[in-house]
């Protein structure tokens, strides 16, 4: 599995966000970061969700481990700096 | 027999106020994130319990279908999926996991 396709996974699910994904250990664990409004007002475990959902099956096998950062464009501004 | 092992976490989660899913133990965490869950509850010094699914494959299995999550670890609180190890760490770095385990 490569991060492109996790990417356009995600992008495919959640099509107004902004993702950026990272191979962190040969090919099953990886490092996403998502910014989209839908998460606004979403708790994490519902966010967490989407993107769980936005990857579907691969989440069965081919990814193992997977850290996520969901955040709304303000949150990401908040941290990264606008 | 998936209602078993559903009968089973749902007494597991009930039995004990704080429960953690994890691969390995505490003092013997399989997994990286799984050490990083446990730590972070040492940190909050909560007493908690821990179920290894690696000596368990329907828990393993069981656990991702009971909660819809699809990886380990997972921290139950009161009986409510609280998440993983991600968001375990967004909450303790914003007081929020100590609040809910602690509340003043």
């Amino acid at each position: 599995m490569e991060a492109s396709r996790l990417q356009a996974m995600i992008r495919k699910a959640i099509p107004d966000a902004e993702v950026e994904a990272v191979d962190l250990q040969g090919g099953d664990h990886f490092d996403v970061v998502v910014v989209s409004d839908r998460f606004r007002g979403a708790s994490l475990v519902d966010r967490h969700r989407m993107v769980y959902a936005a990857l579907g099956d691969a989440m069965q096998g081919p990814v193992h481990a997977l850290t996520i950062r969901a955040w709304t464009p303000a949150e990401r501004d908040e941290r990264v700096g606008g | 027999m998936a209602q078993d092992i559903f009968e089973r976490i749902k007494q597991q989660v009930d039995a004990d106020r704080v429960v953690l899913y994890m691969k390995g133990t505490p003092s013997l965490p399989q997994c990286g994130f799984s050490n990083v869950a446990a730590e972070i509850l040492n940190r909050i010094g909560v007493e908690y319990k821990t179920y290894d699914v690696l000596q368990d494959p329907s828990l393993r299995e069981g656990i991702k279908q009971f909660s819809s999550w699809p990886t380990i670890p997972q921290l139950y609180v009161d009986g409510e999926f609280v998440g993983g190890c991600d968001i375990m760490r967004s909450m303790y770095e914003s007081g929020e996991l100590e609040q809910l385990i602690n509340p003043d």
